[in-house]
């Protein structure tokens, strides 16, 4: 089975049978991160370049390790904050980019939709690293790599994603792909924290963080990013840490054999307690492990694939 | 010189006209309806009937093309109406000219029918003061419409001292707005009005409590909540609408909302008339044509301001123009150059080209699905802004300055931007089949567009 699409911009679009055609490949790639050698040819004589818009650390240094373990070329592209008022606009970046044979773009950037405009703009094909509030799909499937290989299936697991709901793309992707693959998924955050109309999206959606807990099986903790707290959002650390912060404790409630994810960087004794973090329950090392897999498939099935009819 | 418009459908709604007839126009006025042709003509025109799979419907002359100076133009079909009026546009001129021109805005006005516009101040420098004013107008006189301007209400549109409403009105401005620069200041605000209203002159206002739309893209709702951009909550519109509300009942001041878009603002709007307040208001097409799903493919030339809304506030608006509690249709005709819409889409600029699609758009989906008869469609594009602005259009009296637009109300048309007479691309109705459009243009008694222009 092929992938039969040119960009991956989000998992709203993705069927279901899609994504386990991604998730397939991404454990036998992940095969390969445990060899001596960590290197395969697939890829060589392909071009990837890395566009973020936004600081990154982990997505960028594992799209680029990904592509280096698969053989690709990989060129880094940083711009310091947005390009609207200062020099070249992002069309003519992704143009020039092109021009100079890229075969696949990795987009981060701040303002949402930007890389179904780069997916427009160029033929080449077009990862979406995390737009806006939007989607980040491969945290998306990297999150769910990780919940299989735990559990084995997602057909009624109950999923707990808590934090700014808002202002989170993860929390999209997370709600799309594990909706779409059965799971019961819950949201729960401050009031003001939960975007208009969350309710209309497949997930249940609480602000008792005891309540959104009870009996769940995976427990998706999101960054929450203190700037928030000067927009009015919520009113100190120390609530926010009482009120949704995931302790031991709070994890009483939850399945005896508990996941908690987190996406990275923890802000550790806020959204997230250190004996959680290090605790029993956490794969959040794991999550990044798999988010290398995860990338080396979608590489593979875009770029490496054979038969990719959607190809440019 | 005479033009006979014969055996048209005149629909003259500002005297409750509505009957197959002749036209006649003599010296640029109207001579009345059902007038002989004072003699022989030295060119009979008919138009080209339209057929369905024809996408265009134009008028071609028979005959010669040289100078028609005692013309008849068979409309036997075609609906004969008052130059149509569009009191909110953006004529870009000074400042923008690389994005639209007053006399390209003209133009795209005569394509699409419309005979009169009103020019927004947010231009640059702002219209806020008389040499503007002048600047505007005369260099309007040369287009090929009537174009009028407002004034804008602050100094530099920036809300914070009063422009000089009395010296501008004096110029020849019709209308004080803040179009594009709300004034947030309620006491601000308060004084305009105030001070509006010795001239007996209307305030057109832009509703936005901007402290809720900081950064906004579109529509609060599920929409936004799964693209992820910054909401624009329909709260920060009707907050504005009751402010302005009170504070015309304050004042005494004349005051018309512009490009209602919710549900709420129609029901204050309701609320005030019902209690003898002097407001009105408009709407533009792209409100009862589209819902904020249209931003689902994060199109750009869907963002507008105020957002495009939901379907609830479509039904809304349609109800609204039925009871009469909309009073007129406007575009707020906002042209962008690319570079303004070819890219991401929370920076691209606010705003759709309008003039060029506002009768088929209003023909397809409030005409031909009976929300409104015909002639009170062309009521709100007539004879309402006219009365607004207290301005002398909007009919075919006999003696009026003979401002016409001939209609087919059965032209089947596809939207094509690159066909724009406007120097904007930017609408999100590109290949769009509509139902109706403006077949010709009539000037002061002068075709300006429909195939006759040449040879005038």
């Amino acid at each position: 089975m092929q992938l039969q699409r040119k960009d991956i911009l989000g998992l709203q679009e993705m069927t279901p049978e899609e994504m386990r055609l991604i998730l397939d490949t991404a454990i036998s790639h992940k095969e390969i991160l445990s060899r001596p050698v960590k290197k395969v040819p697939i890829l060589r004589g392909k071009s990837v370049c890395t566009l973020f818009y936004e600081n990154s650390t982990r997505t960028r240094t594992s799209f680029e390790l990904a592509a280096k373990i698969m053989s690709a070329d990989t060129t880094s592209i940083s711009v310091a904050g947005s390009a609207i008022n200062k020099g070249e606009s992002f069309k003519d970046t992704l143009l020039t980019l092109e021009a100079m044979g890229i075969d696949l773009f990795v987009i981060r950037h701040g303002a949402s939709g930007s890389p179904h405009f780069a997916a427009r703009t160029v033929k080449a094909h077009v990862i979406n690293a995390g737009d806006g509030m939007h989607e980040h799909p491969t945290q998306g499937l990297l999150d769910m790599l990780t919940i299989l290989e735990n559990k084995e299936r997602f057909d009624g697991l109950k999923v707990v994603i808590v934090g700014d709901i808002m202002h989170s793309r993860v929390a999209r992707s997370n709600i799309w792909g594990l909706s779409k693959m059965g799971a019961d998924v819950r949201v729960c955050g401050p009031s003001t924290l939960l975007p208009a109309e969350i309710e209309k999206l497949p997930v249940t959606v609480f602000t008792d963080l005891g309540a959104a807990l009870d009996g769940a099986d995976v427990v998706n903790v999101l960054r929450i990013q203190l700037e928030r707290m000067d927009r009015g959002f919520f009113p100190s650390v120390r609530e926010y840490a009482r009120l949704f912060g995931i302790s031991k404790d709070r994890l009483r409630g939850c399945k005896p054999d508990v996941l908690v994810m987190h996406p990275g960087p923890m802000n550790r004794g806020i959204e997230i307690s250190p004996e959680v973090a290090d605790g029993e329950f956490a794969v959040i090392t794991d999550q990044v492990t798999n988010g290398l897999a995860v990338r080396m498939a979608l590489l593979y099935l875009l770029l490496g694939g054979g038969g990719n009819v959607a190809a440019a | 010189m005479w033009l006979l418009l014969s055996n048209g459908r005149i629909i003259d709604p500002s005297r409750g006209i509505d009957k197959v007839g002749d036209l006649l126009i003599e010296d640029g006025r109207i001579s009345g309806i059902d007038c002989p042709a004072p003699g022989e003509p030295d060119s009979e025109i008919r138009p080209s009937v339209s057929v369905p799979g024809e996408p265009d419907s134009e008028i071609r002359p028979s005959g010669s093309a040289e100078i028609r100076s005692r013309c008849i133009i068979d409309c036997t079909g075609l609906v004969v109406a008052p130059g149509l009026i569009d009191m909110h546009v953006h004529l870009r001129e000074p400042g923008f000219e690389n994005k639209e021109t007053i006399a390209t805005a003209a133009k795209a006005a005569a394509a699409g029918g419309f005979t009169t516009i009103l020019g927004m101040p947010n231009t640059k420098p702002a219209i806020d003061n008389r040499a503007v004013v002048e600047y505007v107008l005369n260099v309007g006189k040369c287009a090929d419409v009537n174009v009028l301007t407002s004034g804008a209400a602050t100094k530099g549109n920036d809300g914070a001292e009063m422009a000089e409403i009395g010296d501008m009105i004096d110029a020849g401005a019709v209308a004080i707005s803040d179009d594009a620069f709300p004034v947030q200041s309620a006491d601000m605000m308060r004084r305009v009005m105030e001070y509006a209203s010795m001239f007996d002159v209307p305030i057109l206002t832009h509703c936005e409590d901007k402290s809720m739309t900081l950064d906004s893209v579109m529509n609060e709702g599920v929409n936004a909540t799964i693209l992820g951009l910054k909401p624009w909550p329909r709260q920060a519109e009707t907050l504005m609408v009751l402010r302005n509300i009170l504070l015309a009942e304050l004042t005494g001041c004349k005051l018309h909302i512009q490009h209602v878009s919710t549900a709420e603002s129609i029901a204050a709007i309701r609320w005030a008339k019902d209690k003898g307040i002097k407001v009105t208001c408009e709407t533009g097409p792209q409100y009862f044509s589209l819902t904020d799903a249209a931003l689902n493919t994060y199109d750009t030339n869907a963002k507008i301001n105020p957002p495009l809304r939901t379907e609830a506030d479509v039904d809304a608006i349609k109800a609204a123009l039925a009871d009469g509690t909309i009073d007129a249709i406007a575009t707020d005709h906002a042209p962008h150059s690319l570079e303004d819409k070819q890219v991401e889409l929370a920076y691209a600029a606010f705003g759709m080209v309008g003039l060029e699609t506002a009768v088929p758009l209003v023909i397809t989906n409030l005409v031909k699905p009976g929300v409104v008869t015909l002639s009170e469609a062309i009521a709100k594009m007539t004879v309402a802004p006219a009365r607004i602005l207290s301005i002398e259009a909007g009919t075919l009296a006999d003696g009026a300055v003979a401002d016409v637009t001939i209609i087919d109300p059965e032209a089947k048309v596809t939207v094509r931007a690159a066909e724009f007479k406007s120097m904007g691309r930017n609408t999100p109705f590109e290949g769009f089949e509509l139902t109706g459009k403006a077949v010709a243009t009539v000037v002061a008694g002068k075709v300006v567009s429909g195939g006759l222009e040449a040879g005038d």
